[in-house]
């Protein structure tokens, strides 16, 4: 370790995880410290590995959709809506509109779940117990409109490659306005409980600063880089699934610290309801199955397509040889990307901020090791 | 890639001519339904199915040409399929196309890193850079043959991301990335033996003696 050192200390390698409440899963980073200064860290990763990639080439197409789901288990719905745009990409085919309706609203509303999940097990870690109460009741909503629809609340399996296999159920576009109403106000809730909060404001501003050109140089996408400043969304950048009918902000900070990705998560929580008002105000009528024949078979070829997850980039690069399993599927992970700037983040900090910090880059460690 | 496959696929009977008719080659055991013994020429079945090669185009634009000029036969093809372009080169130059378009090009974001395997292929690994310019919103994959063995350069000088990327590809794959600063295998444990997504790695499959030694059972499966 190049940092500087007092002349007689001796440097202390400590291990936290993979057992480890605040490590989110199964993550293991070996501390090297200097009382309590981080001089550096190793992720040991790759303890919920189960070979999803090796699994897709020995699962047809439509067998492996349900894989996807337990990677980012907390957003299924995204990992679904990702694979299967990659294999609609490959077969040339298009959800019809009345599907893509319905893949934005479920997809939002996991949007919502996630960030839940993320603020709760966040504030839980700093040491605020109240709001994870509070953000599972309402996920917990979100959940139930999921399980309605396609009868799972986590592993949803929601789409299917050329559209959606269930009609929306009675009475769905009652529950998600409903869901909408009674969300909004229940964020301003979360925000009055930590905002202004001193012990919160303490503990985030300026811990875990993350540049722009960092963010870049180690690829880290969604909220981290966006609370860096960089307006980027691939909603808006590349939209997909009908994004592009829909008005939402893409909200940034300037510091890319831990607070302002608080602030940027918040915020894309409204953007996410602005979004599901406007997709379930009109949801186009009609088939919600594209032309896709019962056995798929792309042509030999390749894509990559990636969507906007709650955690980032997720992108599937899939190669097809023409039969009817894919040669070749390649995730790439958002969480696993964005855990290779945690040893920027927190070299030079305190030890007590590596917590915050492994919480504010939301990793899911099944997506991180699939 | 595909274009690749057919040497392969003549190629391949000769070794395997001993053993009698079994000419399908991997892409034609794509298609299960002709069982009438077929000759070796692996790409004349099918005449109604898309041709066993990916139908690209060819690419053309500012970038395409400049890359050309710029790298000479170092780049051997600029391609699109299902409007995404795709930019095949020669193994050495890899790291310096991506450098190029870092500094010239403004793609100054490594998406991915992966790897295909084509065992019966003599560039057995198709080595895969996807990057992404937020100034262009554009997106572009570079491509390169490898042999197994070839030990590409690493791209961590290039963008910092690439260390774990390139880890995964030597976890799963056996590409030794030279110059790389930590290579080591990152998902799966450092003393495992094998490569997962290597296609002669059989999906049920494991290390049996680390297995067995460090986690007291017979099996995993």
């Amino acid at each position: 370790m190049p940092d500087t050192t007092f002349l007689d200390s001796t440097e202390l390698v400590l291990n936290m995880g993979p057992q480890h409440p605040s490590t989110h899963g199964v993550l293991r980073v070996i501390l090297k410290l200097d009382g309590e200064k981080v001089l550096g860290t190793d992720c040991v990763i790759g303890y919920l590995h189960r070979g999803v990639e090796k699994i897709a080439e020995n699962r047809t197409y439509a067998q492996f959709n349900p894989y996807v789901d337990r990677m980012d288990y907390v957003a299924a719905v995204s990992n679904g809506l990702g694979y299967c745009l990659a294999v609609e990409k490959l077969l040339n085919v298009e959800a019809p509109p009345r599907a893509q309706a319905v893949r934005v609203i479920l997809t939002e509303l996991n949007r919502i779940a996630s960030h839940l999940l993320w603020l709760g097990t966040h504030a839980l870690d700093i040491g605020a117990i109240t709001p994870v109460f509070y953000c599972f009741r309402e996920r917990e909503e979100a959940l139930k409109i999921f399980e309605q629809y396609c009868g799972a609340r986590l592993t949803t399996h929601a789409f299917r490659i050329g559209g959606l296999q269930y009609e929306t159920y009675e009475g769905f576009e009652k529950e998600v306005k409903a869901f909408c109403d009674m969300f909004l106000p229940k964020v301003d809730e979360y925000e009055e409980l930590l905002t202004n909060n001193r012990i919160w404001v303490g503990r985030l501003k300026g811990v875990g600063i993350l540049s722009a050109e960092e963010c870049k140089e180690y690829g880290v996408t969604g909220p981290v880089l966006r609370a860096a400043g960089v307006k980027w969304d691939l909603r808006k950048a590349q939209p997909y699934s009908g994004y592009e009918k829909y008005e939402f902000d893409i909200p940034t900070c300037e510091n890319g610290d831990t607070y302002d990705r608080y602030i940027v998560r918040m915020q894309e929580m409204r953007q996410a309801v602005r979004i599901i008002r406007q997709a379930v105000a009109n949801i186009p009528e009609g088939p919600i199955m594209g032309k896709v024949g019962k056995v798929i078979k792309p042509a030999v070829g390749e894509a990559y397509v990636s969507i906007e997850a709650p955690k980032g980039e997720l992108g599937y690069y899939v190669v097809s040889d023409g039969a009817t399993q894919p040669y070749r599927v390649r995730v790439r992970p958002p969480s696993f990307v964005n855990l290779q700037a945690l040893d920027r983040m927190v070299r030079g900090g305190l030890v007590a901020d590596v917590v915050a910090i492994i919480g504010t880059l939301d990793i899911v460690l099944g997506e991180v090791d699939r | 890639m595909a274009d690749e496959q057919k040497p392969g696929g003549s190629d391949a009977p000769s070794p395997e001519g001993g053993e009698g008719v079994k000419p399908p080659e991997k892409p034609a055991a794509a298609a299960p339904k002709p069982a009438p013994p077929k000759p070796p020429a692996a790409a004349g079945h099918a005449a109604p199915k898309p041709p066993a090669t990916m139908a690209a185009t060819p690419w053309d634009s500012d970038l395409a040409r400049d890359l050309k000029q710029r790298f000479g036969d170092r780049v051997a093809e600029t391609s699109t399929y299902v409007g995404q372009n795709f930019v095949v080169v020669k193994p050495d130059s890899a790291v310096a196309v991506l450098e190029y378009l870092k500094l010239e090009g403004d793609f100054d974001y490594l998406v991915d890193i992966t790897a295909v395997d084509w065992p019966k292929r003599p560039e057995r690994f198709d080595l895969v850079y996807i990057v992404y310019s937020f100034s262009r919103n554009e997106r572009l994959r570079i491509k390169t043959y490898i042999a197994d063995g070839y030990r590409p350069e690493t791209a961590v000088g290039v963008h910092l991301t690439a260390n774990w990327l390139e880890r995964e590809v030597y976890d799963m794959f056996g590409i030794e990335f030279a110059g790389h600063p930590d290579m080591r295998r990152i998902l799966l444990p450092d003393e495992w033996q094998g490569y997962p997504l290597r296609k002669d790695y059989h999906i049920i499959q494991q290390d049996q003696r680390w297995v067995q030694e460090n986690l007291g059972i017979e099996s995993g499966q």
